[in-house]
Protein backbone atom coordinates (compact mmCIF):
# COMPACT_ATOMS: atom_id res chain seq x y z
CA UNK A 1 0.00 0.00 0.00
CA UNK A 2 1.09 2.84 -0.80
CA UNK A 3 2.23 6.02 1.86
CA UNK A 4 1.24 9.64 1.01
CA UNK A 5 2.57 12.46 3.31
CA UNK A 6 1.06 15.86 3.13
CA UNK A 7 2.67 18.80 4.72
CA UNK A 8 0.28 21.50 5.21
CA UNK A 9 -3.72 21.50 5.84
CA UNK A 10 -4.84 24.33 3.79
CA UNK A 11 -6.89 24.15 0.49
CA UNK A 12 -4.05 22.53 -1.83
CA UNK A 13 -4.23 19.34 0.93
CA UNK A 14 -7.62 19.14 -0.04
CA UNK A 15 -7.40 18.63 -3.65
CA UNK A 16 -4.01 17.05 -2.77
CA UNK A 17 -6.48 14.28 -1.31
CA UNK A 18 -9.10 14.02 -3.53
CA UNK A 19 -7.00 13.86 -6.47
CA UNK A 20 -5.07 11.07 -4.78
CA UNK A 21 -8.36 9.27 -4.08
CA UNK A 22 -9.58 9.85 -7.61
CA UNK A 23 -6.36 7.00 -8.62
CA UNK A 24 -6.06 5.30 -4.87
CA UNK A 25 -8.72 4.60 -2.88
CA UNK A 26 -6.43 2.29 -0.50
CA UNK A 27 -3.02 4.43 0.21
CA UNK A 28 -2.75 5.64 3.79
CA UNK A 29 -2.59 9.11 3.41
CA UNK A 30 -1.11 11.30 6.58
CA UNK A 31 -1.05 15.28 6.36
CA UNK A 32 0.95 17.59 8.90
CA UNK A 33 -0.92 20.25 9.71
CA UNK A 34 0.50 22.97 12.04
CA UNK A 35 -2.21 24.75 12.50
CA UNK A 36 -4.31 23.18 14.99
CA UNK A 37 -7.68 23.39 13.43
CA UNK A 38 -9.27 21.08 10.58
CA UNK A 39 -9.09 22.31 7.00
CA UNK A 40 -10.95 25.88 6.93
CA UNK A 41 -11.65 28.86 4.05
CA UNK A 42 -8.49 30.82 4.86
CA UNK A 43 -9.86 33.58 2.66
CA UNK A 44 -12.69 33.96 4.86
CA UNK A 45 -11.25 35.16 8.53
CA UNK A 46 -12.60 39.02 7.31
CA UNK A 47 -15.81 37.56 6.59
CA UNK A 48 -15.71 35.69 9.78
CA UNK A 49 -14.92 39.38 11.77
CA UNK A 50 -17.19 41.18 9.39
CA UNK A 51 -19.86 38.27 10.88
CA UNK A 52 -21.04 36.82 7.34
CA UNK A 53 -19.79 33.52 8.09
CA UNK A 54 -18.71 31.89 12.05
CA UNK A 55 -16.13 29.31 12.88
CA UNK A 56 -18.74 26.46 11.58
CA UNK A 57 -19.68 27.61 8.18
CA UNK A 58 -16.01 28.60 7.35
CA UNK A 59 -15.16 25.24 7.58
CA UNK A 60 -13.89 23.93 3.88
CA UNK A 61 -15.27 20.15 4.04
CA UNK A 62 -17.89 18.95 6.24
CA UNK A 63 -17.32 17.06 9.92
CA UNK A 64 -17.33 13.23 7.58
CA UNK A 65 -14.63 14.63 5.24
CA UNK A 66 -11.39 12.82 6.42
CA UNK A 67 -13.26 9.48 7.23
CA UNK A 68 -14.70 9.21 4.02
CA UNK A 69 -11.44 9.75 2.31
CA UNK A 70 -9.66 7.66 5.01
CA UNK A 71 -6.63 10.33 5.97
CA UNK A 72 -5.26 11.18 8.99
CA UNK A 73 -4.43 14.14 9.98
CA UNK A 74 -1.60 15.19 12.48
CA UNK A 75 -2.63 18.33 14.05
CA UNK A 76 -0.46 20.68 15.75
CA UNK A 77 2.79 19.08 14.12
CA UNK A 78 5.40 20.95 11.73
CA UNK A 79 7.61 19.33 9.10
CA UNK A 80 11.09 20.23 9.81
CA UNK A 81 13.02 18.87 7.05
CA UNK A 82 12.45 16.59 4.02
CA UNK A 83 15.34 13.52 3.74
CA UNK A 84 14.62 13.18 -0.07
CA UNK A 85 17.39 9.90 -0.28
CA UNK A 86 15.19 8.02 2.68
CA UNK A 87 11.86 9.54 1.89
CA UNK A 88 11.19 10.59 5.10
CA UNK A 89 10.00 13.66 6.67
CA UNK A 90 11.24 14.87 10.22
CA UNK A 91 8.22 16.08 12.23
CA UNK A 92 8.63 18.76 15.26
CA UNK A 93 7.18 15.53 17.68
CA UNK A 94 10.49 13.77 17.02
CA UNK A 95 9.10 11.37 14.49
CA UNK A 96 10.41 10.14 11.10
CA UNK A 97 7.03 9.69 8.80
CA UNK A 98 8.14 7.68 5.55
CA UNK A 99 6.54 8.48 2.12
CA UNK A 100 6.48 7.23 -0.95
CA UNK A 101 4.40 10.67 -2.32
CA UNK A 102 4.86 13.64 -0.90
CA UNK A 103 3.68 17.04 -1.19
CA UNK A 104 4.33 20.23 -0.09
CA UNK A 105 1.29 22.05 0.34
CA UNK A 106 2.91 24.63 2.89
CA UNK A 107 1.46 27.80 1.85
CA UNK A 108 3.33 31.00 2.76
CA UNK A 109 3.82 33.32 5.84
CA UNK A 110 3.38 36.62 6.47
CA UNK A 111 6.44 39.05 5.53
CA UNK A 112 7.81 41.49 8.15
CA UNK A 113 10.20 44.04 6.83
CA UNK A 114 12.49 45.27 10.15
CA UNK A 115 10.75 48.28 11.17
CA UNK A 116 12.12 50.71 13.94
CA UNK A 117 10.47 50.00 17.32
CA UNK A 118 8.28 47.54 16.16
CA UNK A 119 9.22 45.59 19.55
CA UNK A 120 7.87 48.11 21.54
CA UNK A 121 4.22 47.48 20.15
CA UNK A 122 2.34 45.34 22.62
CA UNK A 123 -0.93 44.62 20.64
CA UNK A 124 0.56 43.62 16.82
CA UNK A 125 -1.08 41.24 14.72
CA UNK A 126 -0.66 39.59 11.06
CA UNK A 127 -3.61 38.26 9.53
CA UNK A 128 -3.15 34.93 7.25
CA UNK A 129 -4.87 32.74 9.63
CA UNK A 130 -7.50 31.76 11.39
CA UNK A 131 -5.75 32.09 15.50
CA UNK A 132 -4.29 35.56 13.54
CA UNK A 133 -8.27 36.33 13.20
CA UNK A 134 -9.03 35.25 16.35
CA UNK A 135 -6.28 36.98 18.23
CA UNK A 136 -7.14 40.19 16.45
CA UNK A 137 -11.15 39.75 17.43
CA UNK A 138 -9.47 39.61 20.98
CA UNK A 139 -7.74 42.41 21.16
CA UNK A 140 -10.31 44.91 19.45
CA UNK A 141 -13.14 47.38 20.99
CA UNK A 142 -15.30 49.34 19.67
CA UNK A 143 -13.58 52.43 20.25
CA UNK A 144 -10.20 50.87 19.18
CA UNK A 145 -7.85 52.76 16.76
CA UNK A 146 -6.44 50.19 14.24
CA UNK A 147 -3.53 50.85 11.64
CA UNK A 148 -3.22 48.53 9.45
CA UNK A 149 0.31 48.49 7.46
CA UNK A 150 -0.44 47.33 3.86
CA UNK A 151 -3.48 48.48 1.40
CA UNK A 152 -3.15 45.11 -0.78
CA UNK A 153 -5.75 42.32 -0.23
CA UNK A 154 -5.08 41.00 3.17
CA UNK A 155 -4.55 44.64 4.72
CA UNK A 156 -8.07 45.59 2.77
CA UNK A 157 -10.02 42.63 3.67
CA UNK A 158 -9.21 43.31 7.18
CA UNK A 159 -10.09 47.16 7.15
CA UNK A 160 -13.28 46.01 5.85
CA UNK A 161 -14.31 42.98 8.67
CA UNK A 162 -13.11 44.90 11.15
CA UNK A 163 -15.13 48.27 10.10
CA UNK A 164 -18.27 48.13 12.15
CA UNK A 165 -16.57 46.45 15.18
CA UNK A 166 -13.58 48.96 15.93
CA UNK A 167 -13.84 52.93 16.29
CA UNK A 168 -11.25 53.86 13.37
CA UNK A 169 -8.97 52.38 10.67
CA UNK A 170 -5.95 54.37 9.14
CA UNK A 171 -4.18 52.20 6.43
CA UNK A 172 -0.87 53.26 5.12
CA UNK A 173 1.41 51.40 1.96
CA UNK A 174 4.79 52.84 0.60
CA UNK A 175 2.82 52.20 -2.65
CA UNK A 176 1.07 55.41 -3.90
CA UNK A 177 -2.58 53.38 -4.01
CA UNK A 178 -4.44 50.75 -3.14
CA UNK A 179 -4.58 47.07 -4.63
CA UNK A 180 -1.30 48.01 -6.60
CA UNK A 181 -0.21 44.38 -7.36
CA UNK A 182 -3.64 44.22 -9.09
CA UNK A 183 -5.16 47.34 -10.00
CA UNK A 184 -4.28 50.13 -12.42
CA UNK A 185 -3.75 53.79 -10.86
CA UNK A 186 -7.33 54.67 -11.93
CA UNK A 187 -9.47 51.89 -10.84
CA UNK A 188 -7.54 52.38 -7.69
CA UNK A 189 -8.55 55.38 -7.13
CA UNK A 190 -12.11 54.73 -7.63
CA UNK A 191 -11.48 51.34 -4.50
CA UNK A 192 -10.08 54.09 -2.50
CA UNK A 193 -12.83 56.60 -2.87
CA UNK A 194 -15.34 54.27 -1.63
CA UNK A 195 -13.54 52.62 1.35
CA UNK A 196 -12.66 56.37 1.89
CA UNK A 197 -16.33 56.97 1.94
CA UNK A 198 -16.93 54.18 4.69
CA UNK A 199 -14.58 56.23 7.15
CA UNK A 200 -11.29 54.20 6.46
CA UNK A 201 -8.32 56.42 6.28
CA UNK A 202 -5.63 56.49 4.17
CA UNK A 203 -1.68 57.53 4.41
CA UNK A 204 -0.27 56.07 0.68
CA UNK A 205 3.15 56.79 -0.50
CA UNK A 206 4.54 56.95 3.33
CA UNK A 207 5.97 54.15 5.99
CA UNK A 208 6.19 54.38 9.11
CA UNK A 209 9.49 55.43 10.40
CA UNK A 210 9.23 54.69 14.37
CA UNK A 211 6.83 52.64 16.12
CA UNK A 212 6.36 53.70 19.65
CA UNK A 213 3.90 51.43 21.62
CA UNK A 214 1.00 53.28 20.74
CA UNK A 215 1.77 55.59 18.09
CA UNK A 216 3.71 55.53 14.61
CA UNK A 217 5.75 58.46 13.34
CA UNK A 218 5.51 57.84 9.47
CA UNK A 219 8.03 58.81 7.20
CA UNK A 220 6.05 62.08 6.29
CA UNK A 221 5.70 63.62 9.15
CA UNK A 222 2.62 63.01 10.12
CA UNK A 223 1.96 61.22 13.92
CA UNK A 224 -0.59 58.13 14.06
CA UNK A 225 -2.02 56.91 16.89
CA UNK A 226 -3.22 53.57 17.80
CA UNK A 227 -3.96 50.95 19.86
CA UNK A 228 -4.21 48.07 17.58
CA UNK A 229 -1.66 47.67 14.50
CA UNK A 230 -1.80 45.25 11.80
CA UNK A 231 0.70 43.90 9.25
CA UNK A 232 -0.09 42.89 6.22
CA UNK A 233 3.23 43.69 3.84
CA UNK A 234 2.52 41.03 2.24
CA UNK A 235 3.56 36.88 2.44
CA UNK A 236 6.44 34.98 1.34
CA UNK A 237 5.95 31.62 -0.07
CA UNK A 238 7.41 28.68 2.66
CA UNK A 239 10.05 27.07 0.80
CA UNK A 240 12.72 26.13 2.88
CA UNK A 241 12.10 22.71 3.07
CA UNK A 242 12.49 21.94 -0.70
CA UNK A 243 15.20 24.17 -0.62
CA UNK A 244 17.32 23.10 2.40
CA UNK A 245 16.41 19.17 1.19
CA UNK A 246 18.39 20.24 -2.75
CA UNK A 247 15.13 21.27 -4.47
CA UNK A 248 15.06 23.95 -6.98
CA UNK A 249 13.49 27.16 -5.62
CA UNK A 250 13.15 30.88 -6.73
CA UNK A 251 10.88 33.29 -5.11
CA UNK A 252 8.31 29.96 -4.55
CA UNK A 253 9.13 26.07 -4.73
CA UNK A 254 9.66 25.32 -8.91
CA UNK A 255 7.18 23.13 -9.83
CA UNK A 256 6.82 21.66 -13.71
CA UNK A 257 3.06 21.28 -15.06
CA UNK A 258 3.05 17.92 -13.18
CA UNK A 259 3.11 19.68 -10.23
CA UNK A 260 6.67 17.63 -9.55
CA UNK A 261 9.38 19.52 -7.76
CA UNK A 262 13.22 18.93 -8.64
CA UNK A 263 13.23 16.32 -5.95
CA UNK A 264 12.33 12.82 -6.50
CA UNK A 265 8.59 11.53 -5.57
CA UNK A 266 8.36 15.33 -4.22
CA UNK A 267 5.38 17.35 -5.50
CA UNK A 268 4.70 21.00 -4.47
CA UNK A 269 0.93 22.66 -4.88
CA UNK A 270 -0.57 26.01 -3.65
CA UNK A 271 0.81 29.27 -2.04
CA UNK A 272 4.38 27.85 -1.44
CA UNK A 273 4.69 26.76 -5.77
CA UNK A 274 5.71 28.27 -8.72
CA UNK A 275 4.35 26.86 -11.49
CA UNK A 276 3.47 28.01 -14.58
CA UNK A 277 1.72 31.06 -15.35
CA UNK A 278 -0.48 30.92 -19.10
CA UNK A 279 -1.34 34.57 -18.87
CA UNK A 280 2.47 35.57 -18.90
CA UNK A 281 4.06 32.17 -20.14
CA UNK A 282 6.74 32.20 -17.23
CA UNK A 283 6.73 30.47 -13.66
CA UNK A 284 4.92 32.22 -11.12
CA UNK A 285 3.25 32.01 -7.60
CA UNK A 286 0.01 32.17 -7.96
CA UNK A 287 -1.07 32.33 -4.32
CA UNK A 288 -4.80 32.10 -4.73
CA UNK A 289 -7.34 29.49 -3.39
CA UNK A 290 -8.74 28.17 -6.93
CA UNK A 291 -5.13 27.17 -8.27
CA UNK A 292 -4.32 25.72 -5.04
CA UNK A 293 -6.85 23.35 -5.59
CA UNK A 294 -6.15 22.72 -9.07
CA UNK A 295 -2.69 22.57 -8.40
CA UNK A 296 -3.10 19.99 -5.23
CA UNK A 297 -5.58 17.92 -7.16
CA UNK A 298 -2.72 17.64 -10.23
CA UNK A 299 -0.44 16.55 -7.73
CA UNK A 300 -2.62 14.01 -5.96
CA UNK A 301 -3.55 12.32 -9.20
CA UNK A 302 0.38 12.33 -10.11
CA UNK A 303 1.21 10.89 -6.67
CA UNK A 304 -0.97 8.15 -7.23
CA UNK A 305 0.16 6.96 -10.78
CA UNK A 306 -2.02 8.78 -12.64
CA UNK A 307 -1.60 11.51 -15.34
CA UNK A 308 -2.45 14.72 -14.65
CA UNK A 309 -1.31 18.33 -15.62
CA UNK A 310 -2.16 21.95 -14.70
CA UNK A 311 -0.60 24.52 -16.95
CA UNK A 312 -3.68 26.82 -17.57
CA UNK A 313 -2.96 28.72 -13.98
CA UNK A 314 -3.54 32.64 -14.38
CA UNK A 315 -3.48 35.22 -11.70
CA UNK A 316 -7.38 35.98 -11.28
CA UNK A 317 -9.14 38.09 -8.30
CA UNK A 318 -12.94 38.55 -7.49
CA UNK A 319 -12.94 40.64 -4.09
CA UNK A 320 -15.46 42.98 -3.03
CA UNK A 321 -15.26 45.21 -0.26
CA UNK A 322 -18.59 47.45 1.35
CA UNK A 323 -20.75 46.45 -1.60
CA UNK A 324 -18.23 47.64 -4.46
CA UNK A 325 -17.23 44.01 -6.47
CA UNK A 326 -13.68 44.42 -8.52
CA UNK A 327 -12.33 41.50 -10.89
CA UNK A 328 -8.88 41.02 -12.54
CA UNK A 329 -7.82 38.59 -13.90
CA UNK A 330 -4.69 37.86 -16.17
CA UNK A 331 -1.53 39.96 -17.03
CA UNK A 332 -2.15 43.59 -18.30
CA UNK A 333 0.05 43.26 -20.85
CA UNK A 334 -0.64 44.76 -24.54
CA UNK A 335 -3.02 47.60 -25.47
CA UNK A 336 -5.57 48.84 -23.18
CA UNK A 337 -8.94 48.69 -23.80
CA UNK A 338 -11.64 51.24 -22.15
CA UNK A 339 -15.14 50.30 -22.03
CA UNK A 340 -16.39 51.99 -19.08
CA UNK A 341 -20.43 52.02 -19.13
CA UNK A 342 -22.42 53.67 -16.81
CA UNK A 343 -20.73 53.18 -12.98
CA UNK A 344 -18.57 50.49 -14.49
CA UNK A 345 -15.40 50.53 -14.95
CA UNK A 346 -13.95 48.12 -17.41
CA UNK A 347 -10.17 47.87 -18.67
CA UNK A 348 -9.36 45.10 -21.40
CA UNK A 349 -5.84 44.48 -22.12
CA UNK A 350 -5.31 42.93 -25.32
CA UNK A 351 -1.53 41.58 -27.40
CA UNK A 352 -1.38 39.57 -30.44
CA UNK A 353 -5.06 38.60 -31.13
CA UNK A 354 -5.51 37.59 -27.59
CA UNK A 355 -7.38 39.08 -24.19
CA UNK A 356 -4.01 38.90 -21.95
CA UNK A 357 -5.98 40.75 -18.99
CA UNK A 358 -9.05 42.44 -17.55
CA UNK A 359 -9.74 44.78 -14.60
CA UNK A 360 -13.40 45.28 -13.73
CA UNK A 361 -15.07 47.54 -10.95
CA UNK A 362 -18.92 46.74 -11.30
CA UNK A 363 -20.32 44.91 -13.93
CA UNK A 364 -18.89 41.86 -13.37
CA UNK A 365 -21.77 39.61 -14.37
CA UNK A 366 -20.87 36.56 -16.36
CA UNK A 367 -17.10 37.45 -16.18
CA UNK A 368 -16.13 34.11 -16.00
CA UNK A 369 -16.06 34.13 -20.60
CA UNK A 370 -13.68 36.29 -19.97
CA UNK A 371 -11.37 34.50 -17.87
CA UNK A 372 -11.81 31.66 -19.83
CA UNK A 373 -10.60 33.80 -22.86
CA UNK A 374 -7.20 34.60 -21.20
CA UNK A 375 -7.07 31.42 -19.80
CA UNK A 376 -7.48 29.60 -23.41
CA UNK A 377 -6.24 31.97 -25.24
CA UNK A 378 -8.98 32.48 -27.72
CA UNK A 379 -8.30 34.35 -30.73
CA UNK A 380 -9.92 37.62 -31.19
CA UNK A 381 -10.99 37.73 -34.80
CA UNK A 382 -13.02 34.47 -33.88
CA UNK A 383 -15.42 36.77 -31.64
CA UNK A 384 -17.26 39.63 -31.39
CA UNK A 385 -14.99 41.52 -29.46
CA UNK A 386 -16.58 44.85 -29.42
CA UNK A 387 -19.93 43.45 -28.53
CA UNK A 388 -17.78 41.52 -25.37
CA UNK A 389 -16.17 44.83 -24.03
CA UNK A 390 -19.96 46.40 -23.70
CA UNK A 391 -20.96 42.96 -21.71
CA UNK A 392 -19.68 39.41 -21.41
CA UNK A 393 -21.82 37.17 -23.75
CA UNK A 394 -21.70 33.71 -25.39
CA UNK A 395 -23.76 36.02 -28.04
CA UNK A 396 -20.36 37.12 -29.16
CA UNK A 397 -19.19 33.69 -29.92
CA UNK A 398 -19.80 31.58 -33.74
CA UNK A 399 -22.59 29.50 -33.45
CA UNK A 400 -19.91 26.32 -33.55
CA UNK A 401 -18.52 27.28 -30.19
CA UNK A 402 -21.84 27.91 -28.93
CA UNK A 403 -23.17 24.73 -29.89
CA UNK A 404 -19.63 22.77 -28.53
CA UNK A 405 -20.53 24.83 -25.19
CA UNK A 406 -24.10 24.51 -25.18
CA UNK A 407 -25.52 21.30 -27.40
CA UNK A 408 -24.26 18.79 -25.20
CA UNK A 409 -22.15 17.51 -22.20
CA UNK A 410 -19.19 19.75 -21.14
CA UNK B 1 -27.29 12.06 -16.97
CA UNK B 2 -29.97 14.57 -17.86
CA UNK B 3 -28.86 18.29 -18.39
CA UNK B 4 -30.76 21.20 -19.75
CA UNK B 5 -30.27 22.15 -23.72
CA UNK B 6 -31.47 25.45 -25.56
CA UNK B 7 -31.92 24.73 -29.91
CA UNK B 8 -31.36 28.90 -30.23
CA UNK B 9 -33.06 28.21 -33.54
CA UNK B 10 -36.40 27.45 -31.74
CA UNK B 11 -35.45 30.34 -28.92
CA UNK B 12 -37.80 32.94 -29.28
CA UNK B 13 -36.22 35.24 -26.49
CA UNK B 14 -39.64 35.52 -24.78
CA UNK B 15 -37.73 35.35 -21.13
CA UNK B 16 -40.48 33.20 -20.33
CA UNK B 17 -38.13 30.82 -18.89
CA UNK B 18 -36.85 33.35 -16.74
CA UNK B 19 -40.01 33.83 -15.06
CA UNK B 20 -40.87 30.25 -14.50
CA UNK B 21 -37.78 29.48 -12.96
CA UNK B 22 -37.62 32.22 -10.68
CA UNK B 23 -41.48 31.24 -9.75
CA UNK B 24 -40.58 27.76 -9.35
CA UNK B 25 -37.81 28.74 -6.80
CA UNK B 26 -39.90 31.41 -4.80
CA UNK B 27 -41.37 28.78 -2.75
CA UNK B 28 -44.85 30.86 -3.70
CA UNK B 29 -47.83 29.09 -4.87
CA UNK B 30 -49.18 32.28 -6.48
CA UNK B 31 -47.69 33.40 -9.67
CA UNK B 32 -48.39 36.94 -9.02
CA UNK B 33 -46.97 37.53 -6.03
CA UNK B 34 -43.84 35.94 -6.80
CA UNK B 35 -43.21 38.02 -9.52
CA UNK B 36 -45.38 40.96 -10.45
CA UNK B 37 -43.71 44.18 -9.66
CA UNK B 38 -40.84 42.31 -8.28
CA UNK B 39 -37.16 42.09 -9.18
CA UNK B 40 -37.03 38.30 -10.07
CA UNK B 41 -33.38 36.56 -9.78
CA UNK B 42 -33.65 33.52 -12.31
CA UNK B 43 -31.14 31.04 -12.44
CA UNK B 44 -31.94 31.02 -16.01
CA UNK B 45 -31.19 33.57 -18.26
CA UNK B 46 -31.87 34.37 -22.03
CA UNK B 47 -29.00 35.96 -24.54
CA UNK B 48 -28.56 36.85 -28.05
CA UNK B 49 -28.10 39.20 -30.70
CA UNK B 50 -29.43 39.51 -34.11
CA UNK B 51 -32.22 37.75 -33.45
CA UNK B 52 -30.39 35.10 -32.28
CA UNK B 53 -31.56 33.76 -28.41
CA UNK B 54 -30.82 31.01 -26.25
CA UNK B 55 -31.17 30.83 -22.88
CA UNK B 56 -28.02 29.89 -20.38
CA UNK B 57 -28.05 27.75 -17.39
CA UNK B 58 -25.86 25.80 -15.78
CA UNK B 59 -24.09 23.25 -17.66
CA UNK B 60 -23.56 20.77 -14.63
CA UNK B 61 -19.79 20.63 -15.81
CA UNK B 62 -18.30 16.91 -15.63
CA UNK B 63 -15.39 18.82 -14.36
CA UNK B 64 -16.95 22.06 -12.45
CA UNK B 65 -14.30 24.97 -12.25
CA UNK B 66 -16.88 26.69 -9.42
CA UNK B 67 -16.25 23.91 -7.22
CA UNK B 68 -12.77 23.79 -6.98
CA UNK B 69 -12.62 27.58 -7.20
CA UNK B 70 -15.41 28.13 -4.87
CA UNK B 71 -13.12 30.30 -1.45
CA UNK B 72 -15.75 29.08 0.79
CA UNK B 73 -16.55 25.56 -0.28
CA UNK B 74 -19.86 26.30 -0.64
CA UNK B 75 -20.00 24.78 -3.72
CA UNK B 76 -20.39 21.20 -4.40
CA UNK B 77 -21.06 18.01 -7.07
CA UNK B 78 -23.61 15.56 -6.31
CA UNK B 79 -25.34 12.82 -8.06
CA UNK B 80 -24.15 14.84 -11.11
CA UNK B 81 -25.85 18.42 -9.72
CA UNK B 82 -23.60 21.09 -9.07
CA UNK B 83 -25.11 22.54 -6.12
CA UNK B 84 -24.64 25.90 -3.84
CA UNK B 85 -25.13 25.48 0.39
CA UNK B 86 -25.83 29.21 0.48
CA UNK B 87 -25.85 29.41 3.66
CA UNK B 88 -22.06 28.73 3.47
CA UNK B 89 -21.86 31.40 0.33
CA UNK B 90 -20.26 35.02 1.16
CA UNK B 91 -20.97 36.29 -1.71
CA UNK B 92 -17.44 37.44 -3.37
CA UNK B 93 -18.48 35.86 -6.91
CA UNK B 94 -15.14 34.02 -7.81
CA UNK B 95 -17.32 31.52 -9.19
CA UNK B 96 -18.57 34.08 -11.56
CA UNK B 97 -15.24 34.88 -12.37
CA UNK B 98 -14.00 31.22 -13.39
CA UNK B 99 -17.36 29.97 -14.90
CA UNK B 100 -16.89 30.25 -19.03
CA UNK B 101 -20.42 29.68 -19.52
CA UNK B 102 -21.95 32.72 -17.23
CA UNK B 103 -24.30 30.54 -15.30
CA UNK B 104 -23.93 32.10 -12.13
CA UNK B 105 -25.60 35.21 -10.72
CA UNK B 106 -26.39 36.45 -7.27
CA UNK B 107 -29.45 35.83 -5.38
CA UNK B 108 -31.62 38.49 -4.05
CA UNK B 109 -29.77 38.09 -0.48
CA UNK B 110 -26.20 38.35 -2.43
CA UNK B 111 -25.58 35.47 -1.69
CA UNK B 112 -24.88 33.05 -5.48
CA UNK B 113 -27.62 31.02 -6.67
CA UNK B 114 -27.63 28.66 -9.93
CA UNK B 115 -30.04 26.18 -11.42
CA UNK B 116 -30.10 22.95 -9.80
CA UNK B 117 -32.29 21.31 -12.29
CA UNK B 118 -35.58 22.09 -10.11
CA UNK B 119 -34.70 19.20 -7.72
CA UNK B 120 -35.01 20.96 -4.86
CA UNK B 121 -37.81 22.93 -5.24
CA UNK B 122 -41.23 21.45 -5.64
CA UNK B 123 -41.21 21.05 -9.06
CA UNK B 124 -39.63 18.05 -9.19
CA UNK B 125 -38.36 18.60 -13.39
CA UNK B 126 -36.90 21.88 -14.67
CA UNK B 127 -39.35 24.30 -14.96
CA UNK B 128 -37.65 26.35 -17.82
CA UNK B 129 -38.29 22.97 -19.42
CA UNK B 130 -41.90 22.83 -18.83
CA UNK B 131 -43.13 25.96 -19.44
CA UNK B 132 -40.82 26.59 -22.53
CA UNK B 133 -43.71 27.52 -25.68
CA UNK B 134 -41.74 26.72 -28.30
CA UNK B 135 -40.19 23.73 -27.02
CA UNK B 136 -36.54 25.41 -27.12
CA UNK B 137 -35.53 23.76 -24.07
CA UNK B 138 -35.19 20.26 -23.10
CA UNK B 139 -34.15 18.20 -20.40
CA UNK B 140 -32.62 15.02 -21.83
CA UNK B 141 -29.49 12.87 -22.06
CA UNK B 142 -26.75 13.71 -24.41
CA UNK B 143 -22.89 12.96 -25.30
CA UNK B 144 -20.44 15.88 -25.57
CA UNK B 145 -21.63 18.02 -28.97
CA UNK B 146 -18.35 18.07 -31.40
Amino acid sequence: MKRYVIIGNGVAAVGCIEGIRSADGAGEITVISAEPHPVYCRPLISYYLEGKTDLQRMQYRDGSFLANVGCTVRYGVRAQAIDPQAKTVALSDGAQLPYDALCVAAGSSPFLPPMQGLETVPRKFTFQTLDDALALEQAITPESRVLIVGAGLIGLKCAEGLHARVGRITVCDLADRVLSSILDAAAAARVQKHLEAQGIRFLLGDSVAQFSADFAEMKSGETVPFDVLVLAVGVRPNTSLVKEAGGETDRGILIDERMATTLPDVYAAGDCAQGYDRSCGARRVLALLPNAYLQGHAAGVNMAGGCASFDRGIPMNSIGFFGLHLMTAGSYDGEVIAADSGEAYKRFFVKDDRLTGFILIGGTDRAGIYTAMVREQTPLHTVDFSLLTSAATSAAFSPAVRTERFGGAV
Amino acid sequence: MKRIYVNEAWCLGCHLCEYNCAFANSGLRDMASALKGRQIYPRIHVEGKDGVFFAVSCRHCDDPLCVKSCIAGAISKTDGVVQINREKCVGCLTCVLVCPYGALAPGENGAMQKCELCLQNSCGAPACVTGCPNGAIVYEEREAAV
